[in-house]
């Protein structure tokens, strides 16, 4: 966890003091709506359908034990007993009121947490890997430079008015677990032949309705220009990015009528204007910001004493989520420990206050204090003693914390869809629930195997659909709510966006729609060990097509309507 | 009324900014679309007045720079409160061709904006209509610190830790 030194907290404690004002203000009508709405988003209050939705910042997925009570506390007194995490890694609350919210904001900041640009047309969070640090596959821990990130991108003065909303992601292992392709900046950090440490950068990836890859527009930046390049790309967008249509306003849209050269080009020249100015890092800024990160006492001869192997043998329950919720941790002894917020009944990614507080009790005993949210809407109590892995394990089933699911059909992601988001044309918790009743079956899941299902509410994507193994998108059809189903997209290191099967299909056969598209799969593949994402690679859409509508599309879908 | 504020402070708000078909008037300072400024360069310069140019929001500064400097005031364009395109403008224009002369902000110009526009080098603003420009004053206290390097030489938290640990 990074600890804010004293100048951190001064900025987070102004902010607060300047959105109470903002606050003040606009209750006692001296700001509109329309004004006051862009500086709230930018506090990352909505106003939603039914509620405000207050949306904070949990930069690059780090939550503290501290924090995490903060939270429960938060959930208790100001909302509805809890809060969601989204698929950024942030947290959302759906039941604040407005005139709560500065307070809110400062109950936050006694814990170094905010909401500061969690929305609005500004530079967002800084997300990353869910196991930085951990990784065995990791080059250097990102979250340092996620870190810097989020002290240049704080308050800053050009870039607070920009086109539309700014994406910036950080990946540092061989498996890209951030999407970076799907951002509009994606950072990977990298060495060059000479084994000096930078980023290869790519610019103009991104969801919503659109959907694109990000092009990789620089090789090899070195470390110390991180800042001058950002500005240089924010500085382009700035200038030359559409702000006439709100559909045409992302960066990516930029670079795409400009062609990636051209962009480059432009970027470039902007960058030899900046890149030895004081935007230039010292060595010593970034060894500061590492030393403010808590280094783990990590014990590895202690750490496993053969227990573990004792209790995935004698304990068949326990092996079987062992197998499919812990990951690999780099330190000999140690194992990440994900816990599933995808269990039946609940919307995908919700957490309650008796969750937070009993796992803020789990991180101090078991992890370092620390917990991690992921962009597919679980936590990660990312450094347990394998010794330990049995009890942490006891303690999530008693919770409800336990689901076996990690990567599985029902650990799917959704946005909040039309049960709380004025946005959406369709739901998605509702749908998610469906999918989760039919394959309720752990075994079937299991034999399913790895598989992401992603779904929205609507075209602007928060559940990432066009990068789900089976996609599926919620539309409005003459006040009824249809769904698109993509195939085959992905946002690892084969970044891929869906192929639309057909039609859209109402409500009621979605479910019915995946378990077609499941029953193709476990015929084509050619073993169990070909993944959904393999065989739809290898066989193409046609037998999945075929299955979905019988070659009757249009029949199919008035029949379905029907 | 509007309120107008310049260098931190209410002031006197001593130029006129003229319509391009507006004739010019005998004595004073005016300022003239970029426009106006190419096409009558002549005539302004030996009118007597002093002239300051306002700027599209939509022209590349850079391009624009070696015109602009030597210039007592150069005005950009706030069409709407949420538009940031002459907050880039000023900056490069004060951090990398040193224009030093007045630059204001017209338009839709609100309390909440100062801040980070006097950061980008903007001195001077007229407030739109409806602002209560003695409450604007305060916008500029809003942070007493940065993380960013801007043009009101409040030194960032990257330097106060170089210095902290030196």
């Amino acid at each position: 966890m990074y600890r804010y030194d004293e100048l951190d907290q001064r900025l987070v404690d102004e902010r607060v003091a300047q959105f109470r004002d903002q606050t003040r203000r606009f209750l006692a009508g001296k700001l509109s709506e329309e004004e006051f709405r862009s500086l709230r988003l930018r506090n990352g209050l909505y106003i939603q359908r039914f509620a405000p939705m207050l949306r904070l910042a949990v930069p690059y997925g780090m939550l503290s034990s501290a924090r995490l009570r903060k939270l429960a506390h938060i959930a208790r007194a100001y909302d509805k007993g809890y809060c969601h995490v989204t698929t950024r890694q942030n947290i959302q609350f759906n039941w604040p009121k407005l005139e709560q919210v500065p307070d809110i904001l400062a109950e936050l900041a006694t814990v170094q947490m905010h909401a500061i640009q969690t929305s609005g047309n500004c530079i967002r969070n800084t997300t990353t890997d869910h196991l930085a640090g951990v990784a065995a596959d990791e080059l250097v821990d990102p979250r340092p430079y996620c870190e810097i990130t989020r002290q240049w991108s704080t308050f800053h003065p050009e870039f607070n008015w920009l086109p539309r909303k700014f994406k910036i992601a950080f990946s540092s292992s061989t498996l890209d677990r951030a999407a970076i392709a799907v951002h509009d900046i994606g950072v990977h950090i990298v060495r060059n032949e000479a084994g000096e440490l930078g980023y290869s950068i790519f610019v103009g990836g991104g969801l919503g309705r659109m959907p694109m890859l990000a092009h990789k527009i620089r090789e090899f930046l070195p470390e110390l220009d991180l800042f001058s390049y950002l500005e240089s790309i924010l500085r382009v967008y700035n200038r030359l990015g559409r702000r006439d249509n709100i559909h045409r306003a992302r960066i990516k849209v930029l670079v795409k009528s400009l062609g990636p050269a051209k962009f480059t080009e432009l970027v470039e020249a902007e960058w030899a204007q900046l890149k030895d100015s004081y935007l230039k890092l010292q060595p010593q800024d970034l060894e500061r910001i590492k030393s403010r990160f808590d280094q783990h006492p990590y014990d590895s001869a202690s750490a496993d004493d053969g227990s573990y192997e004792a209790h995935v043998a004698a304990d068949g329950r326990f092996a079987s989520w062992a197998k499919r919720n812990l990951r690999a941790h780099r330190q000999p002894g140690y194992a990440a420990v994900f816990v599933s917020l995808k269990a039946p009944g609940v919307a995908p990614g919700d957490i309650t206050h008796q969750q937070l507080d009993a796992l803020a009790d789990l991180a101090d005993r078991y992890s370092f204090g620390e917990v991690r949210t992921t962009h597919d809407q679980n936590l990660v109590l990312a450094e347990v003693p394998k010794k330990d892995v049995y009890a942490v394990w006891q303690r999530l089933a008693e919770l409800g914390l336990a689901t076996p699911n990690i990567g599985l059909l029902t650990d799917l992601i959704c946005c909040p869809g039309l049960d709380f988001c004025s946005l959406a044309n369709a739901g998605s918790i509702g749908v998610a629930q469906d999918i989760f009743d039919r394959f309720e079956d752990l075994d079937y899941q299991h034999d399913i195997g790895e598989l992401k299902i992603k779904m929205s509410g609507c075209m602007n994507g928060c559940g990432h659909h066009s990068v789900g193994h089976i996609g599926i998108l919620g539309v409005d059809k003459h006040g009824e709510e249809w769904y698109q189903v993509t195939l085959g997209g992905s946002a690892e290191n084969d970044a891929t966006l869906g192929d639309r099967t057909g039609p859209s299909i109402a409500r009621a056969g979605i479910a019915d729609a995946v378990e077609k598209l499941i029953q193709v799969y476990l015929e084509q593949r050619q073993d169990a060990e070909e993944t959904f994402l393999a065989t739809y690679r290898r066989v193409g859409m046609a037998p999945f097509k075929q299955r979905l509508y019988g070659g009757a599309e249009a029949e199919v879908e008035s029949e379905v309507a029907a | 009324m509007s309120g107008f504020i310049r260098d931190g402070r209410l002031a006197e708000n001593d130029w006129l900014s003229l319509a391009d078909e507006a004739a010019l008037p005998a004595v004073g300072r005016v300022i003239v679309s970029l426009k106006r400024f190419r096409a009558e360069r002549a005539a302004l310069d030996a009118s007597g007045l002093a002239v300051g140019v306002r700027i599209p929001n939509t022209d590349d500064i850079t391009a624009l720079a070696p015109e602009l400097n030597g210039l007592p005031l150069v005005a950009v364009e706030i069409p709407k409160f949420a538009d940031g395109r002459a907050y880039s403008q000023a900056r490069v224009l004060r951090e990398r061709f040193g224009f030093c002369g007045e630059i204001r902000a017209q338009g839709d110009v609100l309390h909440d904006q100062l801040f980070h526009m006097q950061r980008c080098g903007i001195n001077a603003f007229e407030l739109r209509a409806d602002q209560d420009p003695q409450e604007c004053l305060h916008a500029f206290s809003d942070y007493s610190l940065a993380y960013q390097r801007g043009a009101d030489g409040v030194e960032t938290v990257w330097q106060k830790r170089r210095n902290l640990a030196a």
